[in-house]
């Protein structure tokens, strides 16, 4: 940033700084550095004298002032009592939750349609292409709408599953799909329940450790040890074998119908299922691309050359194709989750509170604290962004082609 | 001598088999079925499967494009004539066709004016799109910024004229000055450009027109898909510029600018475009002196085009990028200067290369467009929310509403993309 000329003593001439290669680059950075500190100069003298023309000042106390106004979605404690900060946590959190639940089902349903796309199945070629091309060419703005119009106006109200001659029924007596939101059965938690969890967590664990100790094994002696079924064995059995040992510790809450809602259960809000559902489904036809020329990006010649080795298809895909393919897939795949967490922004419009909603909306509104409202929401998705794309720097680092 | 060979030897065939035809599951529709349909168990399920969405899709949405009802003036009338069988009410969009392409307080008698300003939008982007018109068409494209401008907001011919006198005039400085020193052609050009208007605009008077055909229209009354079409249009050409300005700055071996460029390109992209919109319509107005009053228009133009120049830039960089160094090296042989060699060789070959994904970052700006509707502007979703789905007459009318936005859109965004791949295919110069 600091500009330093330290001219020769002798034979310098004013036109030197222009003409002379040596002092040419640092002339033309001053003048740009004196251009921009002009004009932010500018800027910032406008914003003071709007500000003091307005008896306004940046003042970031009222984070900590009660909020005042209700979250019905928080995954922390949350009351209208607690303060600003804490509303935007809340908000944080959402924006978290509703992110990740999108990139999973997006990963799903990209991968799906991708494969599905080159599938040698002419109809269901046809009808992934249609899909991709209808969900890329519409705003995801309509989507989120028309995903909350189908979750507010069609859905039937917890009314309709009441009495003899109930209009709508429980989806396995578990599921109830009611304009108030979706409840689904809640877990609980009895004792002995976290041996289990243990249990499940170390399988993983031995999971992984299994497929290392066969990989090591394969590029060591050569010797091939079946994968596929063991890692399904070790995944789930030992926690099946000791949730019977423990004697079923962890129930199921089913929800039920009491008065003119339903209690139990857990309840997701309608606003995050249009948000998660929309996000998922728009981003998804993105993936599809990114999966679908990642598959086509690896060159023929590897199929056959794999084939002529005497590897079965299988093992083609497994350990020639997708290696190279993802190389190609996944930091576009990353990129793309990058945008779903900067369009689940979007969730203000139908009334999911995520950060934007709360720290940009009800907490700006309220305190008409716009400037710092505006600036820490910025700073947050900033952050978010910078880390994914650390993320992806550090991925593409590592699966560059190590050339020699 | 060829009697006796056929005649002795008995045995040999002297005419040919007639080819028999394939078996019945070997050719023809069968065929194709066969393979491309029927091949394994897998695809015979992947094919069914297929078919009854397909089915289940067309029964469901055939009764209610069938009997839609395209002549009611409320949604209660329209559920009067159908009576309870499935059908639309497309009436919804008879009726308000007009509000959802123009917004609802543009003044129907000016309809024509921006229709007339689209079909000049179409002949002036045509030489623009088609390698292959005539040139002189660009002469349209150029007078095309003043005569949309004159046509929507309407008021005295003399706001734009002085608008194009500027430019013409920094033109003609530029194009003098250009060909000693690259620099001095740009920036005296614009110098002398804004010259013209400062003076230009202290003596014209107030262009406002109170009525007839030319009466000014303020720009909180544009509104409808007519507001997407504006903001995508004016909004990707502004940052094409900006985007390669800051690509090339990027690329800088000067420190100082090149940290400039890349902190505000990742600022840019870090942030999504809805807080920036926020910026737009709560923080902005701060930023300028007291006594200016800047409409919310132009300050969502200038929040939207700062976005895209960012995502351009990265695109452009990406094509700067894929050039062989050769290309660079051969310009410094020549003795091209920087401005030269850019212009000249670099420049036109790095746009080339990124072209498609120039397309890709205006077809999703134009879909962007659309969150304009969450600060209050009524824009086609905007429209839809708001006024149309809050009046009496139509309350209630979700899908024939949603399903026009849609259509809109999808015809806009997929007409774009296919323009792209046919663009990538006719500069293809490659080795085939």
């Amino acid at each position: 940033m600091t500009i330093m000329t330290d001219p020769p003593r002798e034979s310098f001439r004013l036109g030197m700084l222009l003409s002379d290669t040596r002092y040419r680059s640092l002339t033309l950075q001053a003048i740009a550095f004196i251009l921009l500190a002009l004009s932010i100069g500018y800027l910032a003298n406008n914003l003071v004298r709007n500000l003091t023309a307005l008896g306004l000042n940046i003042d970031f106390s009222f984070l900590g002032t009660p909020a005042g106004y209700d979250i019905n979605q928080r995954l922390i404690e949350y009351t209208s009592q607690s303060s600003n900060l804490r509303a935007a946590f809340v908000g944080i959190l959402n924006t978290l939750l509703v992110a990740f639940l999108a990139c999973v089902t997006a990963t799903i349903f990209g991968v799906l349609a991708g494969v599905l796309r080159l599938s040698n199945n002419w109809l269901v070629r046809k009808l992934m292409s249609i899909y991709v091309e209808i969900f890329r060419n519409i705003p995801v703005l309509i989507w989120i709408i028309i995903i909350f119009t189908i979750m507010t106006a069609v859905l039937p109200g917890p009314r309709a599953f009441r009495g003899d001659n109930a209009t709508s029924s429980m989806l396995f007596d578990a599921f109830a799909f009611t304009n108030r939101g979706v409840y689904i059965p809640a877990p609980i938690w009895g004792p002995g329940s976290m041996v289990v969890v243990a249990t499940f967590i170390a399988s993983i664990v031995a999971m992984f450790a299994y497929r290392r100790y066969a990989t090591n094994l394969l590029y060591a002696t050569g010797r091939l040890l079946p994968m596929f079924w063991p890692s399904v064995a070790i995944f789930f059995l030992p926690a099946i074998l000791m949730f019977f040992i423990m004697g079923s510790p962890i129930g199921l809450e089913y929800p039920e119908l009491k008065g003119f809602n339903f209690a139990g259960g857990i309840k997701v809000g309608g606003p995050l299922i249009a948000i998660w559902f929309a996000l998922s489904i728009y981003t998804g036809a993105f993936i599809a691309e990114n999966v679908r020329a990642g598959i086509q990006a690896v060159s023929k010649g590897q199929t056959e050359a794999a084939g002529a080795l005497g590897l079965r298809s299988g093992r083609i895909m497994s350990l020639v194709v997708l290696p190279q393919a993802l190389r190609v897939i996944i930091p576009p795949l990353i990129s793309n989750y990058l945008n779903i967490t900067k369009n689940s922004s979007l969730a203000i419009l139908v009334g999911y509170a995520d950060v934007t909603a709360t720290l940009g909306g009800i907490t700006l509104n309220q305190t008409g604290r716009a400037i710092e409202c505006v600036v820490l929401l910025m700073l947050f998705y900033l952050v978010i962004s910078l880390t994914i794309s650390f993320v992806i720097n550090i991925y593409n680092n590592a699966i560059k082609l190590k050339e020699r | 001598m060829a009697d006796q060979s056929t005649n002795s030897v008995a045995f040999v065939r002297t005419e040919e088999v007639p080819a028999s035809p394939p078996p019945a599951n070997a050719a023809g529709p069968v065929k194709w079925m066969r393979e491309n349909l029927f091949s394994t168990p897998v695809n015979t399920v992947l094919t069914i499967v297929a078919a009854y969405v397909i089915f289940k899709i067309i029964t469901g949405a055939f009764p209610w494009f069938a009997n839609g009802i395209w002549n009611s003036q409320s949604l209660a009338e329209c559920r009067e004539i159908l009576q309870g069988t499935t059908g639309g009410c497309f009436s919804v969009l008879s009726e308000r066709w007009n509000q959802l392409l123009f917004g609802f307080k543009y003044p129907p008698e000016l309809y024509w004016r921006p229709t007339l300003a689209f079909v000049i939008f179409l002949l002036a982007a045509a030489p623009v799109l088609f390698f292959k018109l005539p040139r002189k068409l660009l002469i349209v494209t150029a007078l095309f910024p003043f005569i949309a401008y004159w046509l929507i907001w309407g008021g005295s011919i003399l706001t734009p004229l002085l608008a194009l006198a500027g430019v013409a005039g920094g033109y003609v400085v530029y194009s003098r000055f250009v060909t000693n020193n690259f620099a001095m052609g740009f920036f005296g050009g614009i110098i002398a450009a804004f010259l013209i208007w400062t003076i230009g605009g202290s003596i014209l008077p107030d262009g406002t027109i109170t009525d007839g055909p030319m009466q000014s229209v303020p720009s909180r009354d544009l509104g409808g898909f007519m507001l997407n079409l504006m903001l995508g249009v004016t909004c990707v050409s502004l940052s094409l510029p900006i985007g390669i300005a800051l690509a090339l700055g990027r690329q800088s071996s000067m420190p100082f600018i090149k940290y400039v460029c890349v902190i505000f390109i990742e600022f840019i992209r870090g942030v999504p475009l809805i807080t920036l919109l926020f910026v737009a319509s709560v923080m902005l107005a701060y930023f300028f002196p007291p006594e200016a009053t800047v409409d919310l228009f132009l300050r969502v133009v200038i929040m939207i085009t700062l976005f895209s120049s960012a995502y351009i830039a990265e695109v452009i960089r990406g094509g700067l990028a894929a050039l062989p160094k050769g290309q660079y090296e051969a310009a410094d042989s020549l003795g091209l200067d920087y401005a030269q060699a850019m212009r000249l060789i670099i420049l036109p070959q790095a746009l080339k290369i990124s072209i498609p994904g120039i397309v890709n970052v205006a077809v999703g700006l134009f879909k962007d467009t659309t969150l304009v509707s969450v600060i209050s502007m009524f824009d086609l979703v905007g429209m839809i929310r708001g006024p149309i789905l809050a009046s009496t007459e139509w309350n209630g009318v979700y899908w024939e509403l949603w399903l026009a936005a849609s259509v809109l859109f999808f015809i806009v965004c997929y007409g774009i993309s296919q323009y792209s791949q046919w663009l990538e295919r006719q500069l293809a110069t490659g080795h085939r």
